[in-house]
């Protein structure tokens, strides 16, 4: 920890050692997100992804209530504050007048997974060309730690303080399981941002979804990333991102849950038959 | 104005929308308004607007808060239960400031209630009916014509003030045929543009437009509130609309909107018939109420008869505007019935009744 911290204050001092630049649409303000969290990761990395696939002139995002509901002050892209869950059904409104735009929702477990389910699987049944960011963290961080449907059995959160009872509070709910069987998911994919090598492949799905609306393939990318809450979990980042990979991702396993499919070779549609 | 059609209100209205430039309909089944949703589904993508069936009001309200907040002319219909449902999305659109028709084509309430036309939901039009200090300007049609006008009319004060407009029907208005005439509208030089504003974008690297409601710090919040109320205040001075029947000799006064206005104006008919000066005070805008232009007219009345299609809730409105000065009664039907003008010209009569019989002490 001591070397980060030291390094935490120096400058870069020869562009040479420049690996990664903060994208120009990533603001240089300070975020509200708590030390640690996975959020300002995938808040830059979505910005970088907008940003190399030159699409800022054409992009909304929706933000959500929860931790990210203050996204758009980071994030220097059109977007829009949706209400409690209903982050889909807003993107499709825009997506339904404007199919030429490229839009996105960045929604926690809480908005997507509790209030908005509705919203989730019917915008997803429908196969709305739109890219969906699920940030998983298992916690409801922006209200003060409370349980969330994906919170994991066992789990001490400030409603289940005796640990999450799947018999009093139900089970930990795997949407994106649930998703993948949709046929109006065309990409549904876990990751995680608790590793260098998890940023890498994260922001290579995020490529995948955006370049999958931009082409035009029908169905909605599903873009989950199981994340880490060190103030809602109420142990270091470092504690935290340990129980990510010895505990949580055994519940929620990382990869890919649907691939598009391979394009067939030569066949050649009915008349009549619709795509 | 072209030449008179036989239409269903609620067919009258979406036809109307989709030639007013309504580029997007977002909506759910629910009688007694299903026609417009049906309508649209037909008629709408061959004139270039989009249609969708959502999967629940809660999900249609908030189609229109992200096609709105793209700049794009949009509309969603329903009928009472499923308005309650929307009132959230509503209270973020009229929060927003984003121009938009939302239709109640009322039934009776409250609950599940019944499919039969009631005025039941006047206090969720005008008072609010979401959370939040706002108001919806809000519309009172009261035959097939005018489900029609007030469409062309409710989206161009939406465009105009930057507000939520909702025209406020009953089950009747919905279902009912009347010959219609549609005006010569050219949507395209009515609708905005609203690239200053709306979330569609970046276009040619301009600053960021952020559509939000939030406003966490209390002082920016009471910013947007004061901006509100002041709008809220221009249209009140602005807009008021009503309409005056034989107001000018009349010893009573009816105030009727909607489809009561016109068994009323029935009555009235009837009252005179028999000697007693009746007139009619319609409210056509219920918010901004026409509060001074009622109490101009109420300075020559002894009293003032309310009828709705309620328990009584606009007559608060009506008592707000005379203060006191003019004595009020009420007649009303409730839970989907509706009265006959013979009914109501029996509670005249009582009403004459009882001020003769107090010139006589």
């Amino acid at each position: 920890m001591s070397e980060i911290q030291e390094g935490f204050q120096c400058d870069i001092l020869d562009t040479m050692d420049l690996v990664s630049e903060r994208p120009d649409l990533l603001k240089d303000v300070i975020m509200h997100y708590c030390p640690g969290c996975g959020h300002s990761v995938v808040n830059r990395l979505i910005m970088e992804v907008i940003q190399e696939l030159g699409i800022v002139e054409r992009t909304i995002g929706v933000a959500p209530v929860g931790c990210a509901v203050f996204c758009y002050n980071y994030m220097d892209i059109d977007m829009q504050e949706a209400a409690h869950g209903r982050a889909t059904a807003v993107a499709t409104g825009i997506k339904r007048v404007l199919p030429d735009r490229i839009v996105f929702t960045y929604q926690g477990d809480g908005d997507l997974a509790a209030i908005g389910t509705g919203e989730t699987i019917h915008t997803i049944n429908r196969g709305e060309n739109i890219v969906m960011v699920f940030i998983n963290n298992g916690i409801y961080g922006m209200t003060g730690g409370q349980m969330a449907p994906t919170t994991l059995p066992g789990s001490v959160t400030s409603t289940t303080p005796e640990g999450r009872d799947i018999f009093q509070h139900g089970n930990a709910l795997d949407i994106a399981k649930l998703i993948a069987l949709l046929p109006g998911a065309y990409y549904v994919t876990r990751q995680a941002v608790n590793s260098a090598k998890g940023v890498r492949k994260t922001k290579k799905a995020l490529m995948q979804g955006f370049k999958n609306q931009i082409n035009g393939l029908g169905g909605v990318s599903f873009i989950e990333v199981v994340s880490n809450c060190p103030a809602g979990w109420k142990m270091t980042p470092l504690e935290s991102n340990e129980l990510l990979q010895n505990h949580i991702f055994n519940h929620y396993p990382l990869g890919d849950l649907k691939v598009p499919p391979k394009p067939a070779a030569n066949k050649e549609k009915k008349a009549g038959e619709k795509i | 104005m072209g030449n008179k059609v036989l239409m269903k209100g609620n067919e009258a209205l979406a036809e109307a929308a989709i030639r007013a430039g309504i580029k997007g309909y977002f909506g759910y089944p629910i009688t007694p308004q299903s026609e417009i949703l049906e309508y649209m589904s037909i008629h709408l993508a061959p004139r270039g607007g989009v249609f969708l069936q959502a999967e629940s009001e809660i999900a249609a309200i908030n189609m229109v808060y992200g096609a709105a907040a793209a700049g794009v002319p949009v509309m969603t219909s329903t009928s009472s239960p499923g308005y309650s449902l929307m009132q959230e999305g509503v209270s973020y659109i009229a929060c927003a400031e984003l121009p938009c028709l939302l239709v109640n084509v009322v039934r009776g309430g409250p609950g599940l209630g019944t499919i039969q036309p009631s005025q039941c939901d006047y206090f969720q039009a005008v008072k609010g009916g979401g959370h939040g200090d706002y108001h919806l300007i809000v519309l009172a049609p009261n035959s097939v014509q005018e489900m029609s006008d007030f469409v062309y009319l409710g989206l161009d004060l939406a465009d105009k003030y930057k507000n939520p407009v909702l025209i406020l029907a009953d089950g009747a208005l919905g279902q009912m045929m009347e010959p219609v005439s549609f005006p010569d509208y050219q949507a395209h030089e009515h609708r905005a543009d609203h690239s200053d504003w709306a979330a569609r974008g970046r276009e040619n690297n301009r600053p960021q437009h952020i559509i939000t409601t939030l406003h966490i710090q209390p002082e920016e919040m009471e910013a947007v509130n004061i901006r509100l109320q002041n709008k809220y205040n221009d249209i009140s001075l602005k807009e008021p609309r009503f309409e005056a029947l034989k107001t000018e000799d009349a010893d009573i006064l009816i105030v009727a909107f909607g489809l009561t206005s016109r068994i009323a104006h029935k009555t009235v008919e009837l009252a005179r018939a028999e000697g007693i000066k009746v007139g009619l005070f319609r409210p056509i805008t219920l918010y901004p109420f026409p509060y001074r232009h009622l109490e101009k007219i109420s300075e020559s009345i002894e009293s003032i008869l309310v009828t709705e299609l309620n328990a009584g809730q606009m007559i608060e409105d009506v008592r707000l505007a005379v203060e006191g000065k003019v004595p009020i009664q009420f007649y009303g039907r409730l839970g989907g019935m509706i009265p006959t003008p013979e009914e109501i010209l029996e509670k005249i009569r009582s009403m004459k009744q009882e001020s003769r019989q107090k010139e006589l002490i």
